[in-house]
């Protein structure tokens, strides 16, 4: 059975929800909203989603070929305001996507470079980085694992609190900040080596843990268990195949990689 | 009351200096109308609260904005305002860049008279360190220490509703009505531009009066804008302008805010829809469905 590599980070990602139970997840971008819809169609069926809009479903809706929102399984109106309340209760796990991910588990979607009044790239802004990242559990999509993403230093702006012991607010602990998993391109990392420090958990086939390291910024332990990120099975694949009929999947990686990799062409 | 006016007659209430709420969500039901008058007036050194898109935007690349607050700046489908971030590029702004949640207790406390809400929205990142005048306070009930989230008092707020009564009372029939009612309820003075105008009684049916979100005496001004959140959507009446922006990012990138306000801004509304092919055009737009 062959997969892509997009695939691949799809139910990499989707498997982050498994043991949730009954909370929002949201998955911002493509891929995550489709490893978010997959997980609520397969491994949890308590998660609770929202179309992206006005509405909580009570199934998800594709991520492509859909005419309307006309006909989608409502469950409830979830307007902004009432996405803050489900935020601030903590009920919610976040996947998303961010410029900029530091050794703390830090991240950036604001600014890059130049002064703080004058950046040389002004992104985003920090949208609900902050208060996620204090309330609720999250994980981080990467497209491209690089040093550009993983970098040495701090994010250029924290946006959202990580395992940083010089930005730890007075009464909390680590305990308090819920950084889950972190799947890249490369590999699937979490936080929890020594002293919350990232750890590499598992590598996509074909990918080894000498290219990890030379493309994160700084240093990374390794999970006494590591091993082969999990191939996706027929059902994933046929779920997702319903999910996105228009293929968008294909078109969110460069070139859109296989999920495994073919082997080093050796010369003669 | 009869509170029905021109934008120029309602936008007369501010002032050099004010702070100036605006409703809606990036690309979505802006008072753009409003905003566009603001762009023709002489105000300038504004301090604009929004969860922003092209109306921060054009407002900062006319030069009238002295500081934005904000937690975003973007179009959707394209995720960063070309004209917000030129202006951040070049450092003309001052901000306050906070989580979109405190932007909401911001505006909620001041909606209620409190000097700030606690919460722990920023805690731990550079929203503290880069915004001088949030305090971290301790609590009288725990060992925590709390974001001190100031009010963010608003002169005048502007939105954009479907329909009004002249009296002030507004429905919001699109699927969200976002942060609008606490930017008028955080405001002295509230400014409301709607695509129709209708009658006391068109609010008898229960379902109606279940979509307006603040009462008739939040609103001080009525301004009847058909087409007026164009290039952002009034849904249901129609979508944003997916074309127009692409324009829009066009011009401010090739020849700035003249370069677009001379393509598009016209000597008023009526102009404006002109340029932009005309009322019907804009109520042929469909939303882009994600």
């Amino acid at each position: 059975m062959t997969f892509s590599l997009a695939e691949l980070m799809t139910c990499a990602a989707s498997r982050v929800f498994d043991d949730d139970g009954e909370v929002l997840a949201t998955g911002i971008g493509l891929l995550p909203r489709l490893a978010a819809s997959l997980a609520m169609l397969t491994s949890n069926r308590d998660l609770m989603m929202t179309d992206s809009q006005s509405f909580m479903l009570s199934t998800p809706n594709p991520v492509s070929g859909l005419a309307g929102h006309a006909g989608q399984a409502n469950e409830n109106w979830m307007g902004f305001s009432r996405i803050f309340d489900n935020v601030w209760s903590g009920a919610r796990h976040a996947l998303v996507g961010p410029s900029q991910i530091d050794r703390f588990g830090q991240t950036n979607i604001s600014a890059l470079g130049g002064t703080y009044s004058a950046p040389k790239v002004q992104l985003l802004g920090v949208r609900g980085f902050p208060g996620n990242s204090i309330c609720h559990a999250n994980s981080f999509f990467v497209p491209k694992h690089s040093k550009r993403v993983f970098v040495e230093g701090e994010c250029d702006v924290v946006c959202s609190i990580g395992y940083n012991p010089e930005r730890l607010p007075r009464g909390y602990d680590f305990d308090d900040i819920d950084i889950r998993q972190v799947i890249t391109d490369l590999c699937v990392m979490d936080f929890a080596g020594p002293t919350h420090q990232a750890r590499v958990v598992s590598l996509h086939p074909g990918v080894t843990l000498e290219e990890v390291r030379d493309n994160t910024g700084f240093d990374v332990s390794v999970s006494e268990s590591l091993g082969e990120t999990a191939a996706p099975t027929a059902e994933q694949l046929a779920v997702i195949a319903r999910l996105d009929p228009d293929n968008l999947r294909a078109k969110q990686l460069k070139d859109d990689p296989p999920g495994v990799r073919a082997p080093e062409h050796v010369s003669a | 009351m009869n509170k029905l006016v021109s934008a120029e007659e309602a936008l007369s209430v501010i002032q050099d200096g004010m702070t100036v709420g605006i409703g809606g969500w990036g690309p979505r039901r802006k008072p753009m109308a409003l905003v566009r008058a603001l762009l023709r007036s002489n105000v300038r050194d504004l301090t604009i609260v929004a969860y922003g898109g092209a109306d921060v935007g054009l407002l900062c690349a006319a030069g009238i904005v002295k500081r934005v607050v904000f937690a975003f700046v973007s179009l959707d489908f394209m995720p960063l305002e070309p004209a917000f971030r030129r202006a951040r590029e070049q450092g003309a702004i001052e901000v306050m860049e906070i989580d979109e949640g405190m932007l909401l207790l911001g505006l909620r406390a001041a909606a209620w008279g409190c000097p700030f809400i606690p919460t722990a929205l920023g805690l731990g990142t550079d929203v503290i360190r880069n915004a001088p005048d949030i305090q971290i306070v301790d609590s009288p009930y725990d060992d925590k220490e709390w974001v001190a989230m100031p009010a963010l008092k608003l002169d005048v707020a502007l939105v954009h509703a479907t329909r009004a009564e002249v009296s002030g009372t507004c429905e919001i029939a699109s699927p969200d009505h976002y942060m609008d009612d606490w930017f008028v309820r955080a405001a002295k003075h509230s400014i409301v531009s709607a695509d129709e105008l209708v009658e006391r009684d068109y609010f008898h049916d229960p379902a109606v009066a279940r979509r307006v979100f603040w009462e008739r005496n939040c609103t001080q001004s009525v301004v009847l804008q058909p087409g007026g959140a164009h290039p952002t959507s009034s849904d249901p009446l129609y979508g944003f302008d997916v074309a127009h922006f692409k324009q829009y990012a066009s011009l401010i990138g090739d020849a700035g805010f003249k370069g677009w306000a001379d393509a598009y801004l016209g000597a008023d509304e009526a102009e404006y829809q002109q340029l932009v092919g005309g009322l019907d055009s804009i109520r042929a737009l469909t939303l882009p469905v994600y």
